[in-house]
């Protein structure tokens, strides 16, 4: 890796400030850019970690009832602390393994945004927000396609709202390799309706399946989903599953996660 | 009663001790005062000509040392091979220069261009980033058939074309096994990859060179399975330095798996490095690095066919393989798809014609070597494929049309020149019958198919050739090296031992059983004995450890050496008890005069050998130290009888290991724990090679799963609970042990018996699937299903 500066900051405000720096990189649980610098394909002048910003740590429960989490907050914590909404704890509790979990936080994941992380499936699924130094981001507005988000440069996710819902799900099919979702389909019913988002499967990275919503949302029971089915056409087609094999996909998880939904 | 020492004896590994602390000493662990760091700049491009390298920005730059480049080495000599295989017609195999950094061209992603010597590792890779490399691409060769079509691309503009050899085999026999097949009652037929793998030692690769200036003596550190073998080959043929000026020193190494046999540019510029910097130069591979640059294994595709008569015996067998052997050939290349392969084809059966076709092909990939097994997976997951599909065709139980045509009567000569010395393979079956409990498969099968899940029952046997082997027989061969293995055995004043071994132990526990096996011959603790290898300076001259050999080939080197001390000691002990030599007996440590109740024990013996006062100096000299060499006179033939359970999930293709049971016979077990562990290792990866592992390129030659993140490693929990046993034992009949081998066999045995019963359990739902190529991943079974 190149050489770098390195900021601990103990507040947003100052986290911000250092953030500044031209070239500046914010650096979550580093389960991401610290092998892509290693791998010397990024050079940030800085690198600021925010781990030490104690506001950013840790689960709550909102006044509203959602389930508030910091974005510094590691996945094991969320596994270990998010009882009140158990799909995403245990959404939390199958990413990557032991030691990814106690490295990797929320804020980092959604920041990235890889196509195939399961955190971006989760905050779609629930309609959570997307809280930053600046303003709040419906997750709607927020994934805008691989690694791409509505975070501007500097601005930094402090804390994830997740509405509870009734009922909810992740079913996640791995990738042998990795073991990222090849796809990845989160499911959470509503009063209001049904969300289904998909992880793993599309170029445009996660989505929301609007006519399984629309099926589950008057029926929710694994057959509303008989019959229907999406395109493999812009899916993610690579050494392990054709387009096609994961479109197909889509439809047996959303299936399972209906199943499974508690 | 279980042994608790010696041979039989499940003694704990003693070297774990040090593994299992950090108190391991690897090549990675050896710094060197005043050592500089090698970076190598790679190629990024699979084939192309150099029209510019310009270091001279780079040089400049902060720390570096020396930028060394393909003109460095001009009038070096170049890796060499060490197996040269006669084609079909009797012309020897195409041969290409292979430079230790790229002269002219680059010929796969990976290949070295240049390295730059610094004093940190980051100032030499900082200095790479900035030599200016101009390289004009030219089109890739990759797939295998397409690299023989006429006008294609040629990977070595100075060979005739992309063909290494055309092999026949027996090609004597070809017109006798071509009439077999047109009388036939039945032919099946079946084309298969074995797919390509990258061997993925935990520990990867490094060499540390090192020069003495005042001696002029060499030493090189490094990840190797035969230090012997790199100093004979690096000093001989590469950089002309005698043996008695280079040391190669291999200390705790980290898992080879065949892929450290080989002597890789790595090592050879180094060592090289070393005295022309005059400072240590030390690399130490990436990840990253070690996918694009250690030699890759497998990569066989095959057609073909077994014949049958009216009454189901099989009467011949035809095969034709491509066997990719990258852009240059690695040190034992040539060998794996020919002699290690072709030689093994008559497997379990007595099939009495066999024709062997093996082209071997250069393509614009990374180097193909011997990976677990080498040539005896390939031979052994077309075999038992085809025989498994034949008696899915003829409708007959798949174990009774085996066991039908089991060898029975040893020693028995194959028609691909190689003799079985024992074995019962309906002894392995028996076992593993009882083992599987394939009465209870159709309950277990129909619990499956409740929850949702086909299940299928894959059997197959496997034979291999092990314990390589005779030198003069590999010397007809075209091997370029004898293939014998040394040990001495000095026996210390107060009667402790230190044997070193030509062998080497980079996992497989020698430190324990090779002691085991001394310390039953004398009669002493096993503590009392304690095990060198690694190291030229220190050990004789061996061949190193690989083809499953060291306990067959290095431990019969060992008993003959230990043999000497004993007839030695004798002489002294029968001096010491004023008794006839032939009336001395040794026992649990002990010399006694038959008959009688005198003795001397063992320390006193070994101490009078080391202070004479009391000693036949006139018949023998003083000390207790003996060698010996030892060259088997054939192969070992290890096999077994695996049988694995499977469910598919119907819904993604998802195959999931159920049960996995493994009875094989490896003659005489000096440790069976280790044994146990090491068919468990073996398992493994050949689970991984049937449904996880695949090493891919792109038809530009760019490596897909060059990483973590796409190759597919088998995890603990792609695995079930394997149910092994090597109670059924033939002991070898000709050598010391009886002993056969079991390195390998789990990774030759285990890759058909997955796929057949994946296949069962696809055709138990009533789809007509008859193969799928490994790996069996999700999308490939459910594309299978669906297709």
């Amino acid at each position: 890796m190149y050489n770098f500066e390195f900021e601990k900051p103990g507040s947003v405000a100052d986290a911000i400030a250092a953030l500044g720096t031209e070239d500046a990189q914010a650096l979550g649980g580093g389960q991401t850019l610290i092998p892509t610098l290693k791998q010397r394909l990024a050079q940030p002048s800085k690198l600021v970690s925010l781990k030490g910003i104690a506001e950013m740590q840790g689960v709550c429960t909102g006044d509203d009832g959602a389930i508030c989490i910091g974005g510094a907050t590691n996945h094991a914590t969320v596994a270990s602390e998010a009882g009140g909404y158990p799909a995403l704890a245990a959404t939390a509790a199958h990413i990557g393994d032991p030691a990814v979990r106690n490295r990797g936080t929320i804020g980092g994941s959604l920041a990235n945004n890889d196509p195939s992380a399961c955190y971006p499936a989760a905050a779609l699924g629930s309609g959570a927000t997307i809280v930053t130094n600046t303003r709040e981001i419906a997750a709607d507005d927020y994934f805008q396609g691989m690694f791409t988000t509505a975070l501007d440069e500097g601005e930094i996710i402090t804390e994830v709202r997740f509405p509870v819902p009734e009922k909810a799900n992740y079913q996640k099919f791995v990738q042998p390799a990795s073991r990222f979702a090849l796809v990845g389909v989160f499911i959470a019913k509503y009063a209001d309706g049904v969300r289904v988002a998909i992880t793993g499967a599309s170029n445009d990275g996660v989505f929301r399946w609007a006519e399984a919503e629309a099926a589950l949302s008057s029926n929710f029971s694994p057959d509303a989903i008989d019959g229907l089915s999406l395109s493999g056409d812009d899916m993610i087609s690579d050494l392990h599953g054709t387009g096609d094999y994961r479109a197909h996909l889509c439809g047996v998880m959303t299936k399972r996660a209906v199943a499974a939904a508690a | 009663m279980p042994k608790d020492g010696g041979i039989g004896a499940s003694s704990k590994r003693r070297e774990d001790v040090r593994f299992l602390t950090g108190a391991g000493n690897y090549t990675d662990d050896i710094n060197m005062h005043g050592q500089a760091y090698v970076h190598f700049l790679r190629s990024d491009i699979a084939h192309g000509t150099i029209t510019n390298i310009d270091t001279s920005a780079a040089a400049g730059m902060p720390g570096v040392v020396r930028i060394f480049t393909g003109s460095d080495f001009e009038g070096v000599g170049g890796m060499p091979c060490g197996w040269q295989v006669t084609d079909k017609h009797g012309q020897p195999m195409q041969e290409p220069a292979h430079p230790i950094l790229a002269q002219g061209k680059v010929r796969h992603v990976g290949e070295p261009i240049a390295a730059v010597v610094a004093d940190t590792l980051e100032q030499a890779r900082d200095a790479a980033e900035a030599i200016v490399l101009d390289i004009d691409e030219l089109p890739a060769v990759v797939d295998m058939k397409d690299a023989l079509q006429d006008g294609a691309t040629k990977v070595h503009d100075d060979l005739n074309d992309n063909l290494c050899y055309d092999w026949g085999f027996v090609e004597e026999n070809k017109d006798a096994v071509n009439k077999a097949f047109e009388d036939a009652a039945h032919v099946t037929s079946l084309e298969l990859v074995n797919n390509r793998l990258v061997a993925n030692p935990m520990e990867p690769r490094v060499a540390v060179g090192d020069y003495a200036r005042g001696t002029d003596e060499s030493t090189l550190y490094t990840t190797s399975q035969n230090p012997h073998v790199i100093r004979l080959l690096m000093g001989a043929f590469v950089l002309g330095i005698p043996e008695h000026k280079l040391r190669v020193v291999a200390p705790d190494v980290g898992g080879g798996f065949g892929t450290k046999i080989f002597h890789y540019q790595e090592e050879a510029f180094c060592t090289f490095a070393a005295k022309a910097c005059n400072r240590p130069v030390k690399w130490t591979s990436s990840r990253s690095e070690a996918f694009i640059s250690d030699a890759h294994g497998r990569d066989h595709v095959t057609k073909i066919e077994l014949a049958l008569d009216a009454d189901n015996n099989f009467t011949a067998i035809r095969t034709e393989t491509h066997a990719n052997m990258g852009a240059y050939l690695s040190t034992f290349a040539p060998s794996v798809p020919t002699w290690l392969h072709g030689t093994l084809m008559a497997g379990n059966y007595k099939t009495p014609l066999i024709y062997v076709n093996v082209k071997a092909v250069f393509t614009n990939t990374v180097p193909v070597d011997a990976y677990r097994g080498a040539g005896r997976p390939e031979a052994t997951f077309q075999l038992e494929r085809v025989v498994d599909k034949a008696a899915r065709e003829l409708g007959v139980d798949p174990i009774a049309l085996r066991r039908q045509n089991f060898i029975t009567e040893f020693p028995y000569a194959t028609p691909v020149a190689v003799e079985y010395d024992t074995g019962d393979y309906h002894g392995t079956m028996d076992k593993l019958e009882e083992m599987g409990d394939f009465e209870g498969f159709a309950a277990r099968r129909a619990e499956s198919e409740k929850n949702g899940k086909l299940r299928g029952l894959g059997v197959n046997c496997y034979i291999e050739a092990c314990g390589i082997a005779p030198s003069n027989l590999v010397g007809q061969l075209g091997a370029r090296a004898g293939l014998y293995e040394s040990a001495t055995v000095r026996v210390n004043a107060t009667g402790g031992l230190v044997v070193m071994t030509g062998s080497h132990s980079h996992g497989q526990g020698h430190e324990t059983s090779f002691a085991q096996v001394v310390a039953e011959m004398i009669g002493i603790d096993e503590n009392m004995v304690e095990i060198v290898h690694g190291d030229t300076a220190n050990t004789p001259m061996g061949m190193g450890t690989y083809g499953s050999r060291s306990i067959a080939v290095g431990g019969s080197a060992m008993v003959r050496a230990t043999e000497k001390i004993i007839n030695k000691a004798k002489k002294i002990a029968s001096h010491l008890l004023e008794a006839s030599e032939a009336d001395i007996e040794l026992k649990d440590g002990a010399f006694s005069v038959a008959g009688t109740d005198k003795s001397v024990a063992w320390g006193d013996v070994t101490l009078a050998a080391y202070v004479p006062h009391n000693y036949p100096l006139e018949d023998i000299e003083p000390g207790l130290e003996e060698t010996a060499f030892y060259d088997p006179s054939n192969f070992t033939y290890p096999s077994g009888a695996y049988a694995c359970e499977v469910e598919v999930d119907p819904d993604t293709g998802k195959v999931t290991i159920e049960r996995f049971a493994a009875a094989d016979d490896f003659g005489n077990i000096v440790n069976p724990m280790i044994v146990t562990g090491q068919v468990h290792g073996g398992l493994a990866q050949g689970i991984g090679q049937a449904l996880l592992e695949n090493c891919a390129y792109d038809e530009n030659g760019q490596l897909l799963s060059a990483s973590f993140m796409d190759y597919a490693m088998p995890r603990a929990d792609d695995l079930p609970m394997f149910d092994v046993d090597h109670s059924s034992q033939t002991p070898c009949t000709h050598n010391p042990l009886g002993v056969k081998g079991c390195g390998e066999a789990g990774a030759i045995g285990s890759p058909p018996a997955v796929v057949n019963a994946v296949v069962d359990a696809l055709q138990s739902a009533g789809k007509d699937v008859t193969h799928i190529d490994m790996p069996l991943s999700p999308d490939r079974v459910w594309a299978a299903m669906n297709g």
